[in-house]
């Protein structure tokens, strides 16, 4: 029997009883299309977060103190605390070239939060106030998108100058351009508005552009007062050196503080590109749960495939015979089940592939699936796999029958 | 209706044993179904010679053993204890697929329920013998349209089995089971499940291809179509009591 013939046959058979076929159909495509979906989307989650830390750059260490010790808005360090509390000092030593060679920058970092910013009539509440340097920008790729940043000389006289996110620059001017060279207030304080930085994708549930950046001598004279730093953001001097960096500013603070040698430091220091691992392990970890869950739906497809074609042998067994006296050898009848079984899958595989494509070009839960091609090819291999594996077991019963058992069959 | 002729005094006919090449030749054949207490001695050793071209009848009361032959000669079924012969080669010695082939190439079967494929027209019914003994598509075509033309139903050849009469269908099977060219025609009561003008058809079918040179072995209730072939066989209790020829 051709190719064609069989192809035929499995056709006829098919569409006997279309209801059945469809419904086994979009067992398998529900199967299909969440393989493909899912994996999309664990990879869209993962690019998505690859893609803001890559932003940050990746030779950029962040250096914090463990216990509370930048904490000058919940009112006063314990003593302890304040022996490790950073301070502008360690900022200046870390940024002395002989002590810590693979430096390039620092940037001594201040935060207030929840200060009210006004326009004549408009104010609007900024989420984070930052006050640093200026190489704080170049250091964490924010850049200012509109006029200009301002000068290590305005640190150093306390200038009330301030960067507006775009954010910040919506909400009080509403055209962000227009904002450059205006005076708002922050508090009772004037601040003359130096430049918009330019816009930043967000980071998940908090908007990276409802920020201000204010020299920090600025923002120590009139907010937040002369408590620690929060943190300090340190620029290896290329990617290759974040390790010894690392270690130079380990050693550099716990000699400064006179931290015990018998002590975990104290000191936190977050590399961008340690960071960038973990979260790239993560979203590996979270595409493999997925891909899991996307199997079981394939593998519970494939079941529905089994059942049905056991359906059908059973209820064409009289067939079966009346072929078999006609003539049919055992690998024919075989045959015919196999690709009845295959083309099942197949189609189902095909309507899972094409509701896959067309799904994953939306915004799921927040995140922007990425489609992995050979997702693609996998499923659909794997939907005729699919097919071939859970069609055999009914099609060699099938098979197998004795002529006059399958002629006899009621 | 035919009324049967006059009973033939039991004669039985002794063929040859000399007869070297009979095309189906079975020698003490048994089948039992089941075993122990419960089982069903369907043929109790069961010996037959049928040379090519013959026409043969089996009569006997139901559960008789006649379809259970009839299945063992056609390869549908394989016996308990004997032998079977079939056209020079030892059946018992094929293999599955070689028994396959033998059905479809050597072997026509009617059945009286027709057994037809459901949801198929006429004439794929008819081409599936050709397509199992590998013809081409146009040749399968070629002959089954002239299959369906020989028992005069060129003008059915699109219809599917629901849409025909019992009569009908009946001569379907025949032209499929005559597609192939077989050698031998088996048919289990033909004429059971039709009227009485469908079954002169068949039977005028069945008389043509006998004078054609094709052997048919035809299972019967009636003594009006066990009439019109030229050798009977009663069959009663899985035992061969009467074996003649009637003309
Ligand atoms: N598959 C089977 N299993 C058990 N017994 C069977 C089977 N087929 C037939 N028989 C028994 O074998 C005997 C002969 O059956 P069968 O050849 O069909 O008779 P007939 O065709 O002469 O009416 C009957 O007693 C029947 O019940
Ligand atoms: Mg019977």
């Amino acid at each position: 029997m051709s190719p064609r013939d069989l192809m035929g046959a499995a056709l006829r058979g098919l569409s006997a009883n279309k209801l059945r076929s469809l419904l086994t159909v979009l067992g398998v495509s529900i199967g299909v299309g969440a393989v493909i979906v899912l994996v999309a989307v664990g990879n869209g989650s993962g690019k998505a977060v690859q893609a803001r830390l890559e932003a940050m750059g990746t030779n950029l260490l962040t250096v914090s103190t463990t216990g509370g010790g930048g904490g000058f808005q919940r009112g006063q360090a314990g003593p302890a605390n304040q022996q490790y509390s950073l301070t502008l000092d360690d900022a200046s030593a870390l940024a002395d070239k002989r002590l810590a060679p693979d430096v390039s920058s620092v940037a001594p970092v201040m935060t207030s939060s929840g200060t009210t910013a006004t326009n004549g009539d408009t104010s609007y509440t900024v989420s984070q106030i930052i006050g640093t340097t200026p190489s704080y920008m170049p250091a964490t790729n924010t850049p200012v998108g509109i006029g200009e940043s301002f000068t290590q000389e305005d640190v150093d006289t306390s200038q009330r100058v301030i960067l507006l996110g775009q954010t910040t620059a919506t909400e009080l001017f509403t055209r962000p351009a227009s904002a450059v060279g205006q005076t708002i207030k922050l508090g009772a304080v004037d601040f003359v508005v130096r430049g918009v930085l330019a816009s930043k994708d967000s980071t998940g549930f908090n908007d990276p552009n409802a920020t201000a950046i204010v020299p920090i001598n600025t923002l120590r004279a009139t907010q937040a007062g002369y408590g620690a730093l929060s943190q300090i953001v340190v620029q290896a001097a290329n990617e290759d050196r974040v390790d010894t960096a690392q270690a130079e500013v380990t050693q550099l603070l716990t000699a400064r503080h006179q931290v015990p040698a018998d002590q975990t430091s104290p000191f936190r220091i977050t590399n961008s590109a340690q960071i960038l691992q973990t979260s790239q392990d993560t979203a590996a970890t979270f595409t493999a749960l997925l891909a899991t869950v996307a199997a079981i739906s394939l593998l519970v497809g494939g079941i529905g495939v089994t059942n049905i074609m056991l359906v059908t042998v059973t209820e064409r067994t009289r067939e079966i015979g009346i072929r078999k006296a006609l003539g049919a050898r055992r690998r024919t009848i075989l045959g015919q089940f196999l690709i009845e079984a295959t083309l099942l899958s197949l189609i189902g595989g095909a309507v899972g592939v094409g509701v896959a494509l067309i799904v994953s070009r939306f915004q799921l839960a927040g995140v922007q699936p990425a489609l992995v091609p050979s997702s693609i090819g996998l499923a659909l291999g794997v939907s005729a796999a699919v097919g071939l594996f859970f069609g055999s077991m009914p099609a060699h019963r099938a098979a197998g029958l004795r002529p006059i058992d399958a002629l006899r069959h009621e | 209706m035919r009324v049967p002729a006059v009973q033939v005094p039991v004669v039985p006919v002794v063929v040859a044993s000399v007869a070297a090449d009979a095309l189906i030749d079975i020698r003490d054949v048994t089948k039992t179904y089941g075993h122990g207490e419960t089982a069903v001695h369907a043929l109790r050793g069961v010996s037959l010679r049928v040379d090519a071209g013959e026409y043969v009848a089996v009569m006997g009361s139901s559960g008789s053993g006649k379809s259970t032959l009839m299945n063992i000669l056609g390869c549908l079924d394989v016996p308990s204890r004997g032998e079977y012969w079939l056209d020079g080669s030892n059946v018992a010695g094929l293999s599955e697929d070689q028994q396959a082939l033998v059905r479809g190439r050597k072997i026509g079967f009617i059945f009286q329920s027709f057994n037809l494929i459901p949801r198929t027209s006429a004439l794929a019914n008819v081409e599936l013998p050709l397509t199992y003994a590998h013809l081409r598509r146009a040749e399968r075509r070629k002959r089954a349209s002239r299959a369906l033309d020989l028992v005069g139903l060129s003008d059915r050849a699109d219809h599917r089995p629901n849409q025909l009469s019992g009569g009908q269908q009946q001569r379907v099977a025949i032209a499929r089971a005559l597609a192939t060219g077989p050698r031998i025609l088996l048919a289990d009561e033909p004429t059971g499940n039709l009227d009485a003008h469908s079954t002169d058809e068949v039977l005028g079918m069945f008389d043509q291809l006998n004078s054609e040179g094709r052997t048919v072995v035809v299972i019967t209730h009636e003594h009006d179509v066990a009439a019109r072939a030229r050798r009977l066989i009663q069959v009663s209790d899985g035992r061969i009591i009467v074996d003649e020829v009637t003309r």
